[in-house]
């Protein structure tokens, strides 16, 4: 299959679906509608907002009288950039790189430390289970009350589902190491020192990079859940006051800026992966 | 030359056998209790500038005697010596050639030769500029940018080689490293292999299966029994000419005199182990 001709058949099932959902909510079939507007609103609908809320908040910034105060980016009440679009997405966005960064360097610190002490990690080994099962929306309350209504509160939750997944990840890379390099890298002389350096370390964060994907994901679910249930900016705030008033029309808006936010990620990530796991086989790279 | 300035244990002359196994024996523990007898105490001397290869049924204990030999499994009975010495922990005068893949996945060719000087303390640039000289010698100098996943598995082969010798090792030890290989690359690595032997002619325990191969490039040949309480059965000592070729050295009347009289001994051993493997 061609480039061109799987991005025509990629293209046809979105074209398809759209249609079918446009159809669906204008056009009555036998007298009725069977997508009603209240509950499906319609594409046009949806990109007509969405047109909105960008043209709004790109007006706002440009039209903007005052100089942007790039100390105030994340207050809602800033001149020009606060409660636009734009702001929503930078709340997320930074909610999510932190949940990222912070659940992952402690996960890969705590995998590795665990996976080279046995009795530690059996010693653990319950309570890691235990805090990896608890479904993490129950703790989004108490992060609430723990940490407010800011961004923090959702760092923590995304922070929760990302590190279970490097962790896991980072654990699993340093116990598997082949048997058969390490070996060989005992047997052309390198120290416990070295052995890190050259064997567990790029071993483990193979296992890491793999999980890419699939972390970056959870740490934007953390973002968009706990802004959500309570805060006052970021994706998951705009989609729930739409659907305080039953705006469907914005709820949909929402979800097609939040999933187009998450593919630019998603093809960022993949670009990251190209370069470090430049040594993988292409049938082994870009999963997880 | 300029690897031997490198070289483990200069200071010291080395005297002796490089390898000793004094009445060595290894069994493993069995799951549920006891312990499987896999190499009954065992003697075996190589000299100083010796090649010598063993060959056994499948499953004999020639790699357990290889690991012990290595300093990365420890004897149930018995004693090592290395020129002489003792052997406690891994045996730093000792290069080892794996069966399996042992570069590492994430180093270029390049850097997977030089790291072998690279933890020795040589500096980067003088290890690379090395290393550059060694995949030559093994005839991938143009293959130094690559990964290991798009060399073929006789170029990782000829990686894994450059990597044991950089390091000048007094003693190479091989587990069947030509196994995975085809037969045409498993000749061309032979020959390869006797090439670079013959510059300083190190002391070499090679493993393998292949009676025909351990004929070619040996100077001695051990035959060992199937297992369990494997044992050394014959030892043979190879009185062809070198330099060798590894393949025409096969058509020479002398080698299939050798191969007969060793094989003779090897066949019951090999039936005895497949029909214990069947029965």
């Amino acid at each position: 299959m061609s480039r061109t001709g799987l991005l025509l058949l990629q293209v046809l099932v979105g074209v398809v679906a759209v249609a079918i959902w446009h159809i669906g909510a204008t056009v009555p079939i036998g007298g009725y509608f069977f997508l009603p507007k209240f509950f499906f609103s319609t594409p046009v609908d949806v990109a007509l907002r969405i047109w909105e809320l960008f043209a709004e908040g790109t007006a706002k910034i440009a039209t903007c009288t005052e100089p942007i105060d790039l100390t105030r980016l994340l207050s809602i009440s800033a001149p020009c950039f606060g409660r636009t679009v734009w702001q929503h997405l930078l709340f997320t966005l930074i909610e999510g790189l932190l949940a990222f960064v912070i659940g992952a360097v402690a996960g890969v610190l705590i995998g590795f430390w665990l996976a080279r002490h046995p009795l530690l990690s059996a010693v653990f080994d319950p309570y890691i289970k235990m805090l990896n099962a608890l479904p993490r929306v129950v703790l989004a309350p108490i992060f609430l009350l723990w940490l407010g209504l800011g961004i923090w509160s959702k760092v923590a939750l995304g922070f929760t589902l990302v590190f279970f997944i490097v962790f896991f990840n980072v654990y699993q890379g340093v116990k598997e190491v082949s048997p058969t390099i390490l070996a060989n890298a005992r047997m052309l002389g390198m120290n416990e020192r070295q052995l890190f350096h050259h064997v567990y370390w790029p071993s483990a964060l193979s296992w890491m990079f793999s999980s890419l994907h699939t972390s970056v994901g959870f740490a934007i679910i953390g973002a968009v859940v706990g802004e959500y249930l309570g805060s006052a900016a970021g994706l998951g705030y705009m989609i729930q006051q739409a659907e305080g008033t039953f705006d469907t029309t914005g709820v949909f808006a929402g979800m097609v800026i939040l999933a187009v936010f998450v593919l630019i990620i998603d093809w960022f990530v993949t670009l990251a992966e190209k370069r470090l796991l430049v040594w993988q086989p292409p049938s082994a790279a870009g999963q997880g | 030359m300029h690897d031997q300035a490198e070289r483990a244990g200069t200071a010291e002359p080395l005297t002796g056998a490089a390898i000793r196994f004094d009445g060595l024996g290894v069994s493993f523990p069995v799951a549920g209790g006891g312990s499987y007898p896999a190499v009954a105490p065992t003697d075996l001397e190589v000299g100083g500038h010796e090649f010598v290869a063993v060959v056994g049924p499948t499953g004999c204990g020639k790699s357990t005697l290889l690991n012990v030999a290595a300093g990365l499994l420890a004897p149930s009975t018995g004693r090592t010596f290395i020129f002489g010495a003792p052997l406690a922990g891994i045996n730093r005068f000792a290069g080892y050639l794996f069966q399996q893949d042992a570069v590492m996945p994430w180093k270029t060719a390049r850097d997977n030769v030089a790291i072998a000087l690279e933890v020795a303390g040589v500096p980067r640039s003088e290890a690379l500029e090395r290393a550059q000289v060694w995949l030559k010698r093994v005839g991938l100098s143009a293959f130094g940018d690559r990964y290991p996943h798009t060399l073929s598995g006789g170029q990782r082969k000829r990686v894994g080689l450059a990597q044991v010798l950089i390091r000048d090792p007094k003693i190479l030890l091989m587990d069947e490293p030509f196994g995975p290989l085809d037969a045409q690359t498993r000749q061309i690595m032979g020959n390869l292999l006797l090439r670079l032997w013959a510059g300083d002619r190190k002391a070499v325990l090679f493993i393998t299966h292949d009676l025909e191969e351990a004929i070619a490039l040996s100077d001695r040949v051990v035959v060992m029994s199937a297992g369990p309480e494997a044992r050394i059965i014959g030892d043979y000592a190879i009185d062809l000419d070198r330099p060798r070729d590894a393949s025409e050295v096969r058509l020479v009347p002398r080698f299939h005199e050798l191969h007969k009289a060793i094989w003779d001994r090897l066949r019951a051993e090999v039936l005895k182990a497949y029909g214990e493997e069947v029965g």
